[in-house]
């Protein structure tokens, strides 16, 4: 029930996207036949993309077109790579994916717990280090973190992997379940190539971790101070319970509220920086697709990678709130 | 006025970390305003014979691919950073601003227009949505100003939104309605500046955010075209040579704007706890 | 006297002293009081806001913030001298010897997780119970505690529950592993009237039952009258007067408690005559403090009062009072 509804405020939403997405399709400047035509091509061609593509109709019929193109999962077509976009970007997903997954786990592995030590010990080297962490992580570009380590790692220290996309040039990718290098190798039961993805993995990962590390380690401080700071703790203590319990089933439990709250916006930014990200490490996901097609005036992918995007971050704030709603009794029960 | 100053400097002098961010816009802020006359070399003077050198004595930042003093190219970009992240601030601020007054002073409609808009620019990851309308629109530096303005508009009007809700009916509006000043007015003359502090403080932490937005558009190739310099665009044609080990032609104008958004970031803290120290984090 | 007649004292207070590190200087929230306790009896610690009443309980708890610090004095409860012993020591009898229920009892419960499980926690903490029967243990203390329907209230959140209840489930959490004192921080402040009288009702009905002392922490004087066998009289961080209640209302000996009688409603025939205290707490952070803290909003202050040290004189079974020119 509660899905539900969250859904159903979510609907609006994803209209909304969908009318900008179309919107922005429609707003290059002089005639978009040209464009999706292509520098190539002649009047001809040019007269039958136009008819094609429905630009010498009218706008909301153009829109009633681009929805009903929509739900039936086609995005256009590629013009560099002739394949459809939807294809291109569905087999591009995983990668992306798994690198944006283990970048979120690198991140809250470390801000949370750095977090939780500032907060227990204000005024200690860890809390100094936390409030320098927090302050200077969100000030790096991420490109450029990325080439921090890039030239760190594999040039100076030669312990990582060149960056050059998913797996070496010798290795081979595992036989395709989830599209995981990660996962599909452990099922194959192929320790090398776990390995050396895992090896490609890290830099890209930590690239993004280090810039989405700095928001959460901030929050879980300030919400574990407030947390730690409140009456129901000093209750907590003056029943004689023990320091752990009151740490983390009391104290951290409820930190976490805003934790969960601060996701969104690291999806966001993560979303994003996976354009940069990728194009730092030659990483064959999402990103780098769209990045290339928008050298090449290829508007389709870049329009149908807005939208996937878009959506994708619709579908991860639903999940949030879900998440939220679980842990917080009032959210749920007040519904 | 004076109580607030003295404030300042007590906060300033408390914490010399923001007194040196201060400091160190000053310095951006003249490179940006002095430009040119401060750079040794014609920051487009290509000389093969001296390409990807490592800094020195000559060239205190080294040289490029093609020959041409980072330092200067470096020196030279700052009045083109800074001025993208200043006008789409600007812009964002401004209209921003405006938006989210009238819809949280005068309700209704308004309020829902522009609470959909705004909601509508949120639920896209925000670079997504920058490449997006540069690639729409055509790609050149006045659609980077437009496109980073448009994704930093929601924190303004959402901000400004509430303010004007929570002020709507204090008690100095109502006085200012009832000795005849028109709704336009009372928002102009007496919520604005209310609210300003804490609209300051937000426009110096986007600023960091904004610089960001650019260099990283300008990084995958949108808007800034080469021979321009521009930090972003230096770092990305200085990567493919990080690789062969030369590092000085990423890394300069990576700490520069590195440093520039660091600057701006710790001048929002600083700023808010000037004005409001109980939002401290 | 009530209780069994042992003549050791349950909780001694002595010559306790508390201050707080601020921005702003040093408070001296309490200065040298003293006071005892026996099983079974009821106490209560009147005062004005801002006296050091909290503050004390609070050190009794050890519960104090970390900017204050302990100056001087020592806590006996039960033969363990608390101020001495070591953290786990202390944690050991806290919850399960020594309680506290505390003002505002919404916000003192965790309001994400349910009222029955928050007993049990204590429960599985101090009391010798198995994780198996500590929620029907719980709901057994919330049935005792009379709250209605305690099978379905186990399981409700704060935020569900009336200021009343949440209170009557904060006296649970605080009585489930029977402690032999129970300290009240301004329970029934923030409640309403008819509540007030049912929670203290349910309070001394309980401390009975137990034989289990209780030290009352209030502002209200009527109050503390109506519930409490004794009462020491608190100003600006010392005790000014220690009396059984029906000897300090019959005749005070303090000039401030015969302000605060004359004030409190009920004590004076009609509203009419009610009167208010002049002047002000005097701020704890001055250097230059009278040793009388009371000595600058007195009528009968004399030059004495300032610089000679405040005397405690016995006049009578059970009673004491601060002041060199007792009434």
């Amino acid at each position: 029930m509660i899905v539900l509804r969250r859904l159903a405020t979510a609907l609006p939403v994803i209209a909304g996207v969908i009318v900008v997405t179309f919107l922005l399709t429609r707003a290059l400047p002089g005639d978009p036949a040209v464009y999706f035509a292509g520098p190539a091509a002649t009047e001809q061609a040019i007269e039958e993309i136009r008819h094609r593509l429905g630009f010498d109709r009218t706008l909301p019929v153009q829109f009633f077109d681009y929805l009903q193109r929509l739900a039936h999962g086609d995005l256009g077509t590629s013009l560099t790579t002739g394949q459809p976009v939807t294809t291109e970007l569905l087999t591009r997903l995983p990668a992306s994916a798994e690198l944006m997954l283990l970048a979120l786990f690198l991140s809250v592995a470390i801000a949370v717990p750095l977090g939780i030590a500032a907060a227990m010990r204000p005024g200690s080297p860890v809390d100094h280090a936390c409030r320098i962490i927090t302050t200077a992580g969100v000030s790096l570009p991420t490109f450029f973190t990325g080439l921090l380590l890039v030239y760190v790692f594999y040039y100076l220290l030669g312990v990582a992997p060149a960056p050059l996309g998913r797996l070496d040039v010798f290795d081979s990718a595992p036989p395709q379940h989830s599209g995981f290098y990660l996962i599909d190798s452990l099922l194959a039961g192929d320790f090398e190539t776990f390995r050396a993805a895992l090896a490609q993995l890290v830099l890209p990962a930590a690239t993004m971790a280090i810039f989405t590390l700095a928001p959460l380690a901030r929050i879980t401080r300030a919400a574990m101070l407030g947390a730690l700071g409140s009456e129901f703790i000093r209750t907590a203590r003056a029943s004689g319970l023990a320091r752990h319990r009151v740490v983390f089933v009391y104290a951290f439990r409820n930190a976490v509220l805003p934790v969960i709250t601060t996701l969104g916006m690291v999806f966001s930014f993560m979303l994003g920086a996976n354009v940069l990200v990728e194009k730092v490490f030659a990483w064959p996901g999402l990103g780098s697709y769209a990045v290339e097609a928008l050298i090449a005036s290829d508007y389709a992918p870049v329009q149908g990678f807005v939208l996937m995007m878009a959506l994708l971050y619709v579908l991860l704030n639903l999940v949030i709130d879900l998440v939220y709603g679980l842990v917080d009794p009032r959210v749920r029960l007040e519904a | 006025m004076t109580a607030t100053l003295r404030h300042a400097r007590y906060v300033l002098s408390e914490n010399p970390v923001t007194a040196f961010a201060f400091a160190l816009f000053f310095l951006l802020a003249l490179c940006a305003a002095l430009g040119p006359a401060l750079a040794p070399f014609d920051p487009l003077a290509s000389d093969t014979a001296e390409a990807l050198t490592g800094p020195s004595a000559v060239h205190w930042f080294g040289t490029d691919q093609l020959g041409r003093d980072i330092f200067s190219r470096i020196v030279v970009a700052t009045r083109l950073d800074l001025g993208i992240a200043v006008t789409s601030v600007a812009l964002a601020f401004g209209i921003g601003t405006l938006l989210g007054l009238a819809a949280g002073y005068c309700g209704g409609w308004i309020d829902r227009i522009v609470g959909r808009a705004v909601d509508t620019i949120m639920a896209f990851p925000l670079f997504v949505l920058a490449m997006g309308i540069v690639a729409a629109l055509g790609n050149n530096v006045a659609n980077i100003v437009y496109a980073t303005a448009i994704i930093n508009l929601p924190i303004y009007a959402r901000l400004s939104r509430s303010e004007a809700n929570v002020r709507r009916n204090a008690g100095f509006v109502e006085a200012a309605r009832l000795c005849g000043n028109g709704e336009a007015r009372i928002v102009l003359a007496q919520l604005l500046p209310n609210i300003m502090p804490l609209m300051m403080v937000q426009v110096s932490l986007t600023l960091g955010y904004a610089i960001l937005n650019a260099a990283g558009l300008s990084f995958i190739g949108l808007g800034v075209r080469p021979p321009t310099a521009e930090w972003g665009i230096m770092v990305a044609e200085g990567a493919s040579f990080i690789v062969s080990g030369e590092w000085w032609v990423a890394f300069f104008p990576g700490i520069v704007l590195m440093s520039a958004v660091f600057c701006f970031n710790l001048m929002g803290d600083g700023l808010r706890d000037i004005v409001d120290p109980l939002r401290r984090t | 006297m009530i209780g069994d007649g042992n003549t050791v004292p349950l909780l001694a207070v002595e010559d306790l002293g508390i201050e707080f590190h601020t921005r702003s200087g040093t408070v001296r929230a309490v200065d040298g009081i003293g006071f005892e306790l026996r099983r079974g009896e009821t106490m209560a610690l009147v005062g004005e806001s801002g006296s050091g009443k909290s503050v004390t309980a609070y050190a009794i708890m050890g519960i104090l913030d970390a900017a204050a610090r302990i100056t001087s004095g020592t806590i006996v409860f039960g033969g363990l001298e608390l101020l001495q012993a070591s953290e786990r020591a202390i944690a050991e009898i806290r919850g399960r010897e020594l309680a506290i229920i505390f003002q505002n009892p919404r916000t003192a419960l965790n309001p994400i997780r349910p009222v029955g499980k928050q007993i049990a926690d204590i429960l599985l903490r101090h009391g010798n119970v198995t994780a198996a029967q500590a929620p029907s243990r719980a709901i057994e203390m919330l049935a005792r505690v009379r709250i209605p329907d305690p099978e379905r209230r186990a399981r409700s959140y704060p935020f569900e529950l009336s200021g009343g209840m949440c209170q009557r489930v904060m006296i649970a959490m605080a009585l489930a592993c029977a402690p032999q004192l129970l300290i009240a921080d301004e329970p029934t402040t923030g409640l309403d009237i008819t509540t007030q009288a049912v929670i203290m009702d349910l309070i001394a009905e309980l401390a009975a039952s137990q034989k289990m002392a209780t030290l009352l922490i209030t502002h209200d004087l009527g109050l503390a009258s109506e519930y409490c066998d004794h009462i020491a009289v608190m100003h600006a961080g010392h005790i000014v007067e220690t009396a059984p209640t029906v000897a300090l209302f019959a005749a005070p000996h303090h000039p401030y408690t015969a302000k605060l009688i004359a004030a409190t409603p009920g004590g004076a025939p009609s509203l009419d005559t009610l009167a208010a205290i002049p002047g002000a707490l005097p701020d704890l952070r001055r250097a230059d403090l009278p040793l009388c803290r009371y000595s600058e909003r007195c009528e009968r202050a004399a030059p004495a009062c300032l610089d000679r040290p405040l005397p405690h004189r016995a006049v009578g079974e059970g009673r004491g009072v601060a002041c060199h020119f007792p009434l």
